[in-house]
């Protein structure tokens, strides 16, 4: 008895959730549709889910504001949990539910395999973060339909590359790389490359799994070389404890550490053990919440009451969040520039977009559907941003 | 064997040519619309992958963790060769090249291992399989850790299906011959089996390098369903998902992996719109099924024409 | 030489973390036989309820500990009476497959509760550097080797000395004998899984507070390597999963310490290698017992 009441209980669950979302989801007013794919659950739902709520805050905004051109924007969210299964089957049922445009995904990886379906349907991807430069290529051709909001891996391993040999005045550098990651390895071989073009010279090139915690071991040993610099090309989830860890190794105490914008990231300093230990600390990034530019001060703002009051908790924007809603208005403003919802005159009008005034700057795109932006250059000093320098492309 | 044109061949062979020609026909009036057929896709590549490790951990008892890894090899062997050659001659040059690495491999693997028993078994797979995930990831080839994008997609229903009712005949037969019987009769005791002269690690073995190749070759056929093949697909998760498949449906049970299949390919589709609940119904769903069917949906039982009521008939011709 | 010696206790520290939840992996295994697929989450648990312990509570660290050994070991009994149980006169199979739908289920609640963002565990302690003559040991380092090495000889004592420590061997040797000798069996069971995961949880709390990064998917991998460290000693035997998981941590250290641009990327795989290859020599592990069958 106990087992069946178990069980009915179970299925009231699924059920009431069924009967929930197919009550909510008929609307008489016409409206746009946009689709979303992107990483809500799992691992890499950390860069997933404060794009989804970019999202959201900016069709909130822009629905507030009546709409495009007299028509309500309509999110479809689907997760794909980082299966690239679940990406192409997630867009196969946006294709189906008439959406106009698919934003996402967050990753390279989940981008990687719903490009090819979008272009094949017509319809235009739009990912705020896939840095991989194969993202919106089709082979050696560009992907007509595939767009990001982002600069690609080589620009930014390029911009801390030349830092490193010239503001820093580094001739070695030590380069940590997480072999599980293709973010950090490609900006690893393009800092490595840009480095060694500029005269110097990369030591040691130290790698370590996606999961690890412990970096002791490897810093032990880089401690050991000669060098002026250190880039740590990854996000502050091991950026922030491979800072603090080699803070405590004797001789990496004071060394310049640079990194990639996975650095931005309001947990860094705490990752790291403390704000005291993040000092000589650099990295590009798209975005600052520190630029007194007046339009990031209100996003900031507005971001923080947005995700308040539909979260229940205030969240400070990271530069995922900072490109997806850029990404999100990027689209508006295509759809309302197309005068239309038909894919194929969204893509002309997104394509067209120049020099568009962002949060993450102004944003056009190059031939190769990259955004062309400048990038921030960011000191730390006890974990406060000390200095940020504006690096045009 | 005798009769290969019985009447129970014959109506199996009715159901399989209709059930290919209703799909396909299906699909081309577009009443399976092509989120279904991508749904279709998915569970026909994990029928395969669940029958191929079936006859590891059903039909032999050897508890696998690192089917991906095998998995993962075939959907290399694919993607690399369709990148120079994409079309269908060069999937089935990748599903070839695919299927012999993952034989060599598997064999490496299985003439040590195999002595191990029961967990000791499972860990010493599952490292494996993280080993082939590691080098995968740190090979140049390969496209180290970001993989291989823009694969050609060639999956169809026509392949899909040749594949599967290719996978479906050859366990069953295995299930069936005279290898078969002799790895079951390890599953249910292994001293008992050698005590009857049957050389246990031999048909291990066999077992392990058939259940690999197939998984290579549902591997290959997953690398031209999703564009894109990358090492962390194929990690322990995935292994699991896979292994979840057998346990569901029944260890030992063919019919069991298959429905099985559709099920969680059924639930997928209706948990789909729930981002974060999603996990949590599934965990709960895995959990409760355990609880009241640890056996799996049908034990070691098969579902097949046997069950038609042309039971008698069979039973005369065997008496005549 | 000196960089050597600091590779050594560079592994020696992240090992005693390996062997800190391998102690209750092997704890578990030892007693029903069950690769306890969600141990990990378990010491994930413990790690956010440290966290919570300390920061909403306001707890002092060592009651914090203490706050989340219990609760942890509650929600391990919890888990065992509802999921495990039923499945004890089931194959292990379907128990393994129950253990990996526990840790799916933690893993995600806690994704939705707590947000699927690295938290930063406090630092309550101002940790100190020995320097000892070019060797550097850290506090943290020490704290938890200390408590690792103090909770193992207490698992030892209670294993080896104690009226439920033998209740505990008698019923990993044969259950339905021990019924009939007058243990109760699914209390020993039980209270085997309390211990175990209040064992994880307390390597949570430590390896919180000496990593600081916490995170709702943060069990997986040092699971899966506590069960390699459980397996590389002996699985069932405590002193065994000590060994392993300094081993482990260890090989780790010098892999990634030595290993260069050309090997460090394969320092797990190397270690998967050096774990196939131990078992093939000896097969149930360095300091296992090997069980002959009775035909």
């Amino acid at each position: 008895m106990k087992k069946l009441l178990s069980l009915l209980v179970a299925f009231l669950v699924i059920g009431g959730l069924t009967a929930c979302s197919s009550g909510s989801g008929e609307k008489v007013a016409e409206t746009i549709k946009i689709g979303v794919n992107l990483e809500l659950t799992g691992d890499v739902s950390v860069y997933g889910i404060p794009e989804r709520n970019a999202f959201e805050q900016a069709t909130a905004e822009i629905n507030a504001a009546g709409g495009i051109d007299g028509k309500l924007v309509e999110l479809v969210i689907y997760d794909n949990a980082y299966d690239q299964a679940k990406a192409v089957q997630n867009t196969e049922k946006l294709i189906e539910d008439g959406v106009v445009a698919i934003l996402g995904s967050a990753t390279s990886g989940m981008t990687l395999a719903i490009a090819p379906l979008a272009k094949d349907n017509g319809l235009v991807v739009f990912t705020p973060s896939g840095t991989n430069s194969a993202v919106t290529m089709d082979g050696t051709n560009v992907n007509p339909w595939a767009f990001r909001a982002c600069f690609i891996d080589p620009f930014q391993g390029q911009v801390l590359a030349n830092f490193a040999s010239g503001d820093l005045g580094a001739k070695n550098a030590v380069v940590m790389v997480n072999s599980g990651s293709e973010y950090s390895k490609e900006l690893a071989r393009i800092f490595t490359e840009q480095f060694t073009a500029n005269g110097g010279k990369v030591v040691e090139t130290a790698s370590y799994a996606d999961a690890d915690t412990d970096y002791k071991a490897s810093l032990t040993s880089i401690a050991t070389k000669s060098f002026e610099v250190l880039f740590v090309a990854d996000y502050a989830k091991n950026a922030g404890l491979i800072i603090g860890q080699a803070r405590s190794t004797a001789g990496l105490e004071t060394v310049n550490i640079i990194g990639p914008d996975g650095f931005e990231d309001p947990a860094l300093n705490d990752l790291a053990g403390g704000a005291q230990n993040v000092s000589n600390v650099f990295f590009s990034t798209h975005f600052s919440t520190l630029s007194n530019d007046q339009q990031v001060a209100d996003f900031v703002k507005s971001h923080a009451a947005f995700t308040l009051e539909k979260y229940g908790k205030a969240e400070v924007p990271s530069a995922l969040t900072a490109l997806a809603y850029d990404a999100a208005y990027m689209l508006f403003k295509a759809i309302d520039n197309a005068d239309s919802t038909d894919p194929a005159a969204i893509r002309d009008a997104l394509e067209a977009l120049e020099a568009f005034d962002g949060v993450t700057g102004d944003i056009s795109f190059d031939k190769f559907h990259n955004a062309v932006k400048p990038a921030f250059l960011i000191e730390l000093n006890n974990g406060v941003p000390v200095n940020a320098t504006i690096v045009n492309p | 064997m005798k009769n290969v044109l019985n009447k129970r061949n014959l109506i199996t062979l009715v159901i399989i040519g209709v059930l290919f020609f209703v799909v396909q026909l299906l699909i081309k009036e577009r009443i399976i619309t092509a989120y279904m057929r991508s749904n279709i896709y998915w569970i026909g590549i994990y029928i395969i992958l669940g029958l191929s490790l079936n006859m590891i951990i059903g039909i032999t008892g050897q508890l696998s963790l690192g089917h991906a890894g095998f998995m993962s090899i075939g959907a290399f062997a694919a993607a690399v060769v369709l990148k120079t050659n994409p079309t269908l001659t060069g999937l089935f040059i990748g599903i070839g090249i695919g299927v012999l690495i993952s034989l060599a491999v598997s064999f490496v693997v299985a003439v040590p291992t195999l002595r191990l028993k029961g967990d000791y078994l499972a860990i010493a797979t599952l490292g494996v399989a993280e080993i082939i995930r590691i080098v995968l990831n740190n090979l140049s080839v390969t496209g180290g850790a970001s993989g291989i994008s823009n694969i050609k997609m060639l999956m169809s229903w026509p392949l899909l299906y040749t594949f599967v009712i290719l996978t479906i005949f050859l366990t069953h037969n295995f299930k069936n011959s005279a290898i078969g019987r002799a790895c079951i009769s390890i599953k249910e005791d292994e001293i008992a089996a050698e005590a009857m002269g049957i050389n246990t690690t031999k048909y291990k073995v066999i077992a392990f390098m058939f259940g690999a190749a197939l998984a290579a070759m549902a591997g290959s056929l997953f690398s031209t369903t999703y564009y894109i093949v990358k090492p962390d697909s194929f990690g322990v998760n995935t292994s699991i998902n896979i292994l979840i498949l057998v346990v569901f449906g029944g260890m030992g049970s063919l019919s069991g992996t298959i429905i099985a299949t559709f099920i969680i390919g059924l639930v997928n589709i209706v948990l789909q719109p729930y981002a974060e609940i999603r996990m949590i119904l599934y965990a709960l769903i895995l959990i409760i099924v355990m609880i009241f069917r640890p056996q799996g949906l049908l034990g070691s039982q098969e579902l097949s024409t046997k069950l038609l009521p042309n039971f008698k008939w069979k039973r005369k011709e065997k008496s005549s | 030489m000196l960089e050597f010696l600091n590779q050594i206790i560079n592994g020696l520290s992240l090992g005693s973390i390996y062997a800190l939840v391998a102690l209750g992996y092997t704890m578990v295994y030892g007693i029903i036989r069950l690769i306890n697929f969600a141990h990990g989450e378990i010491y994930m648990f413990g790690a956010f309820a440290g966290m919570l312990a300390i920061t909403v509570l306001r707890l002092p660290f060592f009651l914090a500990l203490i706050f989340a050994m219990v609760v942890s070991a509650l929600l391990g009994v919890v888990i065992e009476r509802v999921a495990y149980k039923p499945l004890r006169k089931s194959t292990k199979t379907a128990a393994l497959i129950t253990a990996i739908g526990i840790s799916f289920l933690l893993q995600n609640v806690t994704a939705m509760v707590m947000g699927n963002n690295t938290s930063a565990f406090p630092q309550v302690f101002d940790q100190k550097v020995y320097d000892l003559g070019g060797i550097r040991i850290n506090s943290l380092q020490i704290l938890i080797f200390g408590v690792t090495i103090v909770l193992m000889f207490l698992l030892q004592f209670i294993v080896l000395k104690t009226k439920l420590g033998r209740a505990m061997r008698a019923v990993a040797v044969d259950k339905d004998a021990s019924v009939l000798m007058g243990v109760n069996v699914d209390n020993t069971i039980t209270i085997t899984f309390a211990i175990g995961s209040a064992l994880a949880a307390a390597a949570g709390v430590l390896i919180g507070l000496y990593h600081i990064r916490v995170v709702f998917w943060m069990g997986t991998a040092p699971g899966l390597k506590a069960f390699v460290a459980a397996v590389f000693g002996g699985i069932g035997s405590i002193p065994g999963a000590m060994i392993g998981g300094f081993a482990i941590g260890l090989m780790e250290a010098l892999v990634a310490g030595y290993g260069g641009t050309m090997w460090s990327p394969y320092r797990d795989a190397v270690v998967y290698l050096l774990l196939i290859i131990v078992l093939l020599v000896k097969p149930s592990g360095l300091l296992g017992k090997n069980v002959k069958e009775k035909v």
